[in-house]
């Protein structure tokens, strides 16, 4: 019978919580408000950087060569206007104003003096100008087009020699490096925040809360052993921490292709394997854990749940900051000790996770050594139950 | 009489802080509040423990609930001991005080069943007094609305049935009627009377005199963390009203401190 403390703990914290639908929203929000952002960033990057794909822009050249408009001819997709030297002024002021798109001005006789500039004569160079607005994202597209055109055309003129000309595939990398060197610089960091989070949403709440509204006194009067409402309040908060993690995790993962936009073709969750996902989550369990018991432990020594939430504040930059180091790169780490520092080790093994680089011996001295850390978490919690100057504290 | 709680020499001291001592005028650092307390309570009999605001009362009710630890002495209640068996303590006293709230989010009837596992009650025999208190108290009707919805009364009521659920021998109660309407004061007064009558030993505190004089079979006078006077209350009263009684009293240790 006396066993059945932990349980009866944690079922009672997860009956409160549930029974709660504002603190249930709070905890799953995160993760449809995070889907609903990406997803919605991603869409405005697209709008703001890219032109409708059927879209004309209009162009107007003054002295066009018969060589420049066979190009653009050829290329197509432009309202190509010859237009005379006097209406220069008229159609700046018209790309100002954004009814037209682009003034290209060639020198009179573009074709010939190309042909005999000779670029060790030191002399200037004919001279092309392009006139756009940077404003329009139509006009700065055609500037780009018109650019590229006419850079490729001088290539053409002086062809000496080719770099990847051939249509084969130079970028030796597979697609797999590519998607988890680029997970693995991001997700730790993501991650990392979504867990602590997790655990600061409800942890000071259960813990501090109950010292402010007085009744966790009445749960001590009780034979029930302070370590058995240490282990159950850990072990319900942890669930709870991991479910708002995983929702905030969950809203990431789908909205990511859409925040990257085109960046994204080929990246993908789906490299990572059965493996990889088991210990991906055997780390997060185990980074909770610890994470709840030290946001336990910060919210004890606190009166209110205000006074908790000023506590944890240094917890959060040091997992921030910890979850940044792994944008450094370079895989996870080889030396043992790193996977020692709490924390710390959790982000090199999301690190080693991700980049298909797993120290495994390093991954197990990570989960061995959070149980120890959480083991003594717990017992200092337990500890603090027991003291009346914690409890009590006015 | 069996003696059901033995109280020797109880002693708590509590550190001031610089604020409390500056907000208080005082230089010492320490503050008894308790000071070599000693009384026996009789099985079946409510025991009153009567002072003034500061006396010590809550300290030496929290000190014999093994919420906190004292300095010297001890407390023995039914062969268990405060200081060496605490939880053996917990399993055979039921204690009350404002201070111990539950939470809001929960039902009684939730509430009930939670603390019932907590004390290790079986289920059957949980359910059998549940059947009987909630009907005892009128907690009934109220079985599933959350203690949040509860009127102050009905809360009171619920924190009294929770707080035995596992049917103590011994039952500790700080201000029992303090807050409390006069019916609800009522229900409570009844209800220990009606438990005194099962044979159970119950320990108040109090600063109101009609309610000694109403309730208690003896009674105990604690002044600033002494206790000056302690037997039946005919004894303490020696024919004079209760609270006359107490200002003599009062009035000649007072005399004795300054």
């Amino acid at each position: 019978m006396k066993r059945n403390g932990i349980l009866a703990i944690m079922r009672k914290e997860l009956a409160r919580f549930f029974s709660d639908r504002r603190m249930v929203v709070s905890i799953l929000l995160p993760g449809v408000l995070i889907y609903v952002m990406y997803s919605f960033m991603g869409q405005a990057m697209v709008s703001l950087y890219g032109v409708e794909e059927d879209y004309v822009p209009t162009v107007q050249a003054v002295h066009l060569p018969a060589s420049v408009a066979d190009l653009l001819e050829a290329a197509g997709g432009l309202n190509l206007l010859e237009v005379d030297e006097a209406a220069v002024e008229s159609a700046k002021s018209a790309v100002t104003d954004q009814t037209l798109d682009l003034l290209a001005v060639f020198p009179a006789d573009f074709d010939q003096a190309v042909a005999a500039y000779a670029p060790d004569s030191g002399r200037p160079a004919p001279n092309v100008e392009l006139y756009y607005n940077a404003a329009s994202t139509a006009s700065q597209s055609a500037y780009m087009l018109l650019t590229g055109l006419l850079d490729g055309y001088e290539a053409q003129l002086a062809n000496k020699f080719d770099i990847n000309a051939g249509g084969g595939t130079y970028d030796l990398a597979t697609e797999e490096d590519t998607a988890g060197t680029y997970f693995a610089s991001l997700m730790p960091l993501l991650l990392m925040i979504f867990l602590y989070s997790g655990c600061v949403a409800v942890a000071p709440e259960s813990i501090a809360g109950e010292k402010e509204r007085g009744t966790i006194a009445t749960m001590l009067i009780t034979p029930i052993r302070r370590g058995d409402i240490a282990v159950g309040k850990i072990l319900a908060l942890a669930l709870i921490a991991l479910l708002s993690g995983a929702s905030s995790a969950i809203g990431t993962v789908l909205s990511l292709p859409k925040l990257m936009g085109a960046a994204s073709d080929g990246l993908s969750a789906n490299i990572y394997g059965l493996r990889d996902y088991l210990l991906l989550a055997a780390v997060i369990l185990s980074t909770v854990v610890l994470l709840v018991t030290l946001i336990s432990i910060l919210s004890a020594f606190a009166k209110t749940v205000k006074e908790a939430q000023t506590y944890v504040m240094p917890l959060m930059i040091l997992v921030m900051v910890l979850g940044v180091t792994a944008m450094f790169g370079g895989g996870a780490k080889t030396a043992l000790w790193y996977y020692l520092i709490p924390l710390y080790n959790s982000v090199q093994c999301m690190v080693g996770v991700f980049s298909f680089s797993t120290v495994t011996a390093g991954v197990a001295a990570a989960l061995a050594a959070n149980a120890a850390y959480t083991a003594l978490g717990v017992f200092l919690l337990t500890r603090m139950f027991h003291s009346e100057k914690i409890i009590f504290s006015r | 009489m069996r003696e059901l709680l033995q109280v020797q020499g109880l002693t708590k001291t509590f550190r001031l802080s610089a604020k409390q001592q500056k907000l208080e005028k005082t230089r010492e650092k320490v503050r008894v509040a308790v000071d070599d307390l000693s009384f026996t309570a009789y099985e079946g009999e409510i025991f009153g423990l009567l002072g003034p605001n500061g006396a010590g009362k809550t300290t030496t009710l929290r000190m014999l609930a093994t919420l906190i630890r004292p300095d010297s002495g001890d407390a023995v209640l039914d062969g268990a001991s405060v200081v060496r068996e605490p939880d053996k303590v917990r399993s055979k006293i039921g204690f009350l005080t404002s201070e111990l709230k539950l939470e809001e989010c929960f039902t009684p009837n939730y509430l009930f069943d939670f603390f019932s596992t907590l004390h290790g009650v079986p289920p059957e025999v949980s359910r059998r007094r549940k059947e009987i208190l909630f009907a005892r108290f009128g907690i009934d009707r109220f079985a599933e609305v959350k203690v949040a919805e509860l009127s102050t009364g009905m809360k009171q009521k619920v924190s009294l049935v929770v707080s035995i659920v596992h049917d103590p021998d011994i039952i500790i109660f700080d201000e029992p009627t303090n807050g409390l309407d006069v019916l609800t004061a009522r229900v409570v007064t009844d209800f220990l009377q009606e438990l005194r009558s099962q044979g159970k030993t119950i320990i108040v505190s109090t600063h109101i005199f009609s309610l000694v004089e109403k309730l208690c079979d003896r009674v105990g006078i604690l002044i600033d963390g002494r206790m000056v006077c302690c037997d039946t209350l005919d004894n303490v009263r020696q024919g004079e009203s209760l609270e006359d009684r107490f200002f003599d009293i009062y009035r000649e240790t007072a005399g004795d401190g300054e």
